[in-house]
């Protein structure tokens, strides 16, 4: 630094070195963890209690990942997250929009009462009621079936009031527009209030995304032995009960099982924050 | 409108909510009722015999059992190590990242990417760390033994650590975007009135953002409230610590899978209800009082 440099100027370049140190820091402190598991996946098992412990994997083994992919079947546990996944997302927005668009859209008796309804779900975490959900579950035959993981979450407060949130954006005067030119509410609905409110739409699914993939109690109650539905959450705790041994394998799957959703993060950032902060911060 | 139109369109309004209200009905509704009713029924000795109405009884024998209190002070201490840390780094980071510099979008995705990590990711990672033999804890000079996980002392913290990690993206985002919603000139006024950037923090930034840290605080104490997957992972009932991690949902879990008690398992869900919805209500006291102030 130049020493005849204004003194506000250096003061202003002082706070610059210190915010970006603490936002270093920071960083070290959340992306550590994750730092860390990445580079003992690769090492081999030999260097794991090496001190200091190497930042870096020079000579990166990869075999751990296939052990975790074929002998810890994460490949079949990825597979059936995803369809879990995927029915519980799809479920969602399909519900949510139906009865968005019901109390955006439709008068009809005990629409405000309904809503309440809808929103009283909020109110009642789903922890509460897995004594009797999992009772329900093996009543109906469903105990380790796509359909057990996935038919209790097939519907959302939160997702239908987000989106009626989105439609009542819609000016009233398009709907009349779009019924003098002969649009049912249903082609309305999937010509007109669908694309408007596809924002809404794609915040609910990343969050749909997220929470279905990273569910542990529900699938952990739910399915048993055998890996024919069992989910990547519950795959991962398999992985460390029987390979304590092999610490890289572990972590190895730690990582097959965090990196698709750390590229949704970076992909839909957007989306995701808009969900998180939906009602409570405009 | 005719007659016949707006039956019409009552009838499409039901049957669209319809999918919904069905989902609600059987999978929330049904079950959280269906608490109340198994509360006052004892399990039978032998599966297959039919259970017995034993009134309160059961509620006054769960609430005073030695598990029960065990699991509500460790779900209450659990919560006062979770929620203020979890905040107040989110907080921290917030603050640090709430600049339009280089680099910054990159500062933002690192510091809300632990929103997408599961329990079990946390637990696997945070357990190898903290492992006595592989982990970095012996090498920075932290061996308590019996090991962190097994200690009476040391386990809670040490789960509340993988939680508040795991928390940090959330609580960013919530922070970043509540910073985000103040206007700049507010806080550009107060500079020019000679306001120190701490008094400007203190006085105006966080009065401002508190309606952000009420919804933060209940946010964070639910999600408290709900762990318990780093517990069974990497803690787990046969445990040394066992006791002094048997957070509540936790609890109820066992007693539905391990004692299959299912009345007793009811009374934890009341409770783990009423604790939410305490913390819920709360909330809303605290945000109707302060918009009061504001009129």
């Amino acid at each position: 630094m130049p020493s005849d440099a204004p003194p506000g100027r250096r003061a202003r370049r002082l706070r610059l070195v210190v915010r970006y140190t603490l936002l270093t820091l920071g960083a070290v402190v959340v992306l550590g963890p994750l730092y860390l598991t990445v580079v003992n996946s690769l090492l081999p098992a030999s260097a794991l209690a090496q001190r200091p412990p190497p930042l870096f994997p020079v000579h990166p083994q990869w075999h751990d990942y296939a052990a975790a992919w074929s002998q810890g079947h994460l490949d079949v546990y990825l597979r059936n997250s995803a369809i879990q996944t995927g029915i519980i997302v799809a479920g969602q927005l399909v519900t949510s929009t139906l009865a968005a668009y019901a109390f955006a859209f439709l008068r009809f008796p005990l629409r405000r009462t309904l809503f309440v309804v809808f929103l009283a779900t909020l109110m009642i975490p789903f922890e509460v009621t897995i004594v009797t959900n999992s009772t329900t579950v093996s009543d109906l035959g469903w105990y380790n079936t796509f359909a057990g993981l996935t038919v209790p979450f097939l519907a959302t407060g939160f997702g239908t009031f987000l989106l009626r949130q989105a439609f009542l954006q819609i000016p009233r005067d398009l709907r009349e527009a779009a019924a003098l030119d002969g649009y049912g509410h249903l082609r309305f609905l999937v010509r007109v209030a669908v694309p408007l409110a596809r924002p809404s739409l794609a915040a609910l699914g990343v969050f749909s995304f997220l929470a279905a993939w990273n569910q542990y109690l529900w699938p952990l109650i739910v399915t048993g032995s055998g890996t024919n539905v069992r989910t990547v959450q519950i795959g991962l705790k398999l992985l460390e009960g029987t390979q304590l041994s092999h610490v890289d394998v572990v972590l190895a799957g730690t990582v097959i099982a965090v990196v698709p959703l750390l590229v949704l993060l970076v992909v839909f950032q957007k989306q995701l924050v808009r969900s998180l902060t939906g009602g409570a911060v405009k | 409108m005719s007659r016949r139109r707006r039956v019409r369109e009552a009838a499409l309004g039901y049957l669209l909510v319809l999918p919904a209200l069905c989902v609600f009905a059987v999978f929330v509704f049904y079950p959280f009722a269906q608490n109340f009713r198994l509360a006052l029924f004892q399990a039978p000795p032998f599966p297959g015999l039919p259970s017995r109405y034993v009134g309160l009884h059961q509620v006054g024998q769960v609430l005073t059992s030695s598990s029960f209190l065990e699991s509500l002070v460790a779900t209450v201490l659990f919560v006062v190590m979770v929620v203020p840390a979890g905040l107040l780094i989110g907080l921290l980071l917030a603050v640090a990242a709430h600049r339009r510099l280089r680099g910054m979008a990159v500062y933002r995705v690192i510091f809300s990417s632990t929103v997408v990590t599961s329990v079990a990711v946390s637990a696997l990672v945070f357990g190898t760390l903290m492992d006595p033999v592989v982990g970095l804890l012996p090498w920075l000079g932290l061996n308590p033994s019996p090991p962190i996980l097994q200690n009476t002392t040391w386990a809670l913290p040490a789960i509340a650590v993988m939680a508040v990690w795991q928390f940090l993206g959330l609580s960013f985002i919530v922070m970043s975007a509540g910073l985000s919603s103040i206007p700049e000139e507010v806080l550009e006024a107060a500079r020019v009135d000679g306001a120190s950037e701490r008094t400007v923090f203190w006085r105006v930034t966080v009065p401002l953002l508190s309606p952000t840290i009420f919804f933060g605080t209940v946010v964070a104490t639910i999600y408290a409230f709900q762990t318990f997957g780093q517990v069974d992972i990497l803690i787990g009932p046969t445990n040394a610590a066992f006791e002094h991690v048997n957070l509540l949902v936790y609890n109820i879990l066992n007693t539905i899978e391990i004692a299959r008690t299912t009345g007793q398992a009811a009374v934890l869900s009341i409770v783990l209800f009423l604790l939410t919805l305490g913390v819920t209500l709360l909330q809303l006291r605290l945000v109707e009082r302060r918009v009061h102030y504001a009129q």
